[in-house]
């Protein structure tokens, strides 16, 4: 069934009796060509796009818990393709397209809503390392734009410009950077993916993978065993658990980000805003809410909770930057589980078990990869063969040392 | 629908330091797994042994041995023995003497 504007109104005329579930809840077959471990953003994207795009079929998206229900179902909703590096950029301005034709493809209203991105300069040094990746950004076909102080000003007067120790000379801007309803992604995906025959199969577990001779037959699952020729997990923040089923390590810390929504406010940040320096970034949602955060709690967790020292950091840089937020009260804190990784970039690749398929280490940035993760990994799938955007992000780049490390931090996940 | 969380015992992340007694976390700075102190031997190790070393990592959901460097205190190395789903401390040694009870010099 189709949305759209007519068919609201048909409905309203009828007693919206007319309205269907978005999606099926079938039982599990006892095998599929593909199966799909992990219900979420990108778990959902792959097997949209495997049956739609690649015209795949017979295909399963196993979800331990309900779908959507993991980092998709709660994230600071920002999308943007304003990386450095070669190995990265491709990819994410990839993503930042299919983002822009997205609710029209999927027939969904996800709220994409391309209000801009700022990232605010402190120093000479940092408009001059911000240029070079508005640059980097320009050549990979994105869009990118330097602010002076007075045009920062203009979009928000109340920021404190002159505090001692960062004081706002500029900022990098991408005005095709936004925001999304990160639950419609899900949906949105889950329903167009059901549409086109794939069974999205929840409260499923996976327990265990069958694998002889060096190739996969299926896994075992909650629900029992299911068979199948190509097996791609998307599981990320659970990766290393799901994948140890293979007897694999992976280059990737479990750790916690924390993030918070406050009060409903009046209209006050029209575009995403991060003030690096101070680990701070913020936007607005559509209700009113302020939604922020900062950095990772910096240990290995699984609690999908974190500590107060980070809610700490994460007020005072509130605060630094912009001091009337103190009058605002913080209705909403969470902690989710990401999959950090040992250069901060991700990984869509192959194993060394024939028919099993890896995509993870998506950091704390995997929600604006949604659509090019899904794509990718999809392609990957399909033909065996890396997307073009995504031929850097294989396993054995750190063997080779091709590491695609943005803050050049090294082999330790928590500085990512 | 299951009530995890309601069923979870929640901790919070205080590090019983050996010779300073209970300390927040705040003042430690979290390196990562205690593997790390298991540095191949650089004449000797081949580069698929480093690359395990120094890439690759077990991440349980459960109890992790680790490593914390006690910065704003008496600068220890320390290794912690934590669950990483409950964040439950079990242990705290001073790193030099897991390395000496392994036979190492320090």
């Amino acid at each position: 069934m189709r949305y759209s504007g007519f068919r609201v109104i048909a409905e309203a005329l009828t007693g919206h009796k007319g309205w269907k579930p978005m999606w099926r809840d079938p039982a599990p077959q006892a095998a599929y060509d593909y199966i799909i471990v992990g219900g979420g953003g990108h778990g959902l994207a792959t097997a949209y796009y495997l049956a739609k795009e690649f015209k795949q079929a017979r295909i399963a998206v196993l979800e331990k818990g309900w779908l959507g229900g993991g980092n998709v179902g709660r994230n600071t909703t920002i999308i943007r393709s304003n990386y450095l590096l070669d190995g990265n950029e491709p990819f994410y301005e990839f993503s930042l397209k299919l983002w822009e034709g997205l609710e029209q493809d999927f027939n969904y209203n996800a709220m994409v809503s391309q209000r801009g991105i700022i990232n605010l300069i402190h120093t000479d040094a940092q408009r001059d390392a911000f240029t070079r990746r508005a640059n980097a950004m320009t050549l990979h076909g994105a869009d990118a734009q330097m602010l002076t102080r007075d045009q920062v000003r203009t979009l928000y007067p109340f920021l404190n410009f002159d505090n001692a120790r960062f004081p706002i000379k500029g900022a990098i801007g991408q005005k095709r950077g936004g925001t999304v309803r990160h639950d419609a992604v899900a949906w949105g995906y889950a329903r167009g993916a059901d549409m086109r025959g794939v069974d999205l199969i929840q409260n499923c577990e996976v327990t265990g993978m069958r694998i002889e001779n060096g190739r996969i037959l299926g896994v075992e699952t909650s629900r029992g065993f299911i068979g199948a020729k190509k097996v791609g997990v998307a599981v990320a923040g659970s990766s290393s658990r799901v994948m140890a089923h293979a007897g694999m390590r992976l280059p990737i810390e479990s750790h916690v980000l924390q993030a918070f929504v406050s009060e409903g406010l009046k209209p006050l940040i029209n575009g995403v805003m991060t003030f690096g320096a101070g680990h701070f970034y913020v936007s607005q949602s559509d209700k009113g809410g302020l939604v922020f955060g900062g950095d990772i709690d910096g240990y290995n967790s699984y609690a999908q909770r974190g500590n107060l020292p980070v809610i700490e950091d994460v007020a005072e840089g509130g605060m630094a930057l912009m001091p009337m937020l103190g009058r605002a009260r913080l209705l909403r804190a969470w902690g989710g589980v990401m999959d950090m990784s040992m250069d901060g970039s991700p990984i869509i690749d192959k194993t060394h078990v024939e028919g099993l398929y890896f995509n993870g280490g998506w950091c704390y940035g995997g929600f604006k990869a949604t659509p090019a993760s899904g794509w990718c990994f999809a392609h990957l799938l399909a033909r065996d063969e890396p997307h073009p955007t995504a031929t850097a992000y294989r396993f054995d780049r750190f063997l080779k040392g091709l590491m695609i490390d943005e803050k050049g931090q090294g082999a330790t996940p928590n500085l990512h | 629908m299951r009530f995890e969380n309601a069923k979870r015992k929640e901790s919070l992340m205080i590090i019983n330091h050996p010779i300073l007694g209970p300390r927040d976390a705040q003042e430690f700075v979290y390196l990562g797994d205690a593997s790390l102190m298991h540095r191949p031997d650089g004449m000797t190790a081949g580069i698929a042994e480093f690359h395990d070393y120094l890439y690759q990592r077990t991440n349980p959901a459960g109890l992790h041995r680790e490593l914390w460097y006690h910065e704003q205190g008496d600068r220890s190395w320390l290794v912690v023995t934590r669950d990483t789903v409950t964040h439950e401390i079990t242990s705290v040694e001073l790193a030099r003497d897991v390395a000496r009870r392994e036979g190492r010099s320090r």
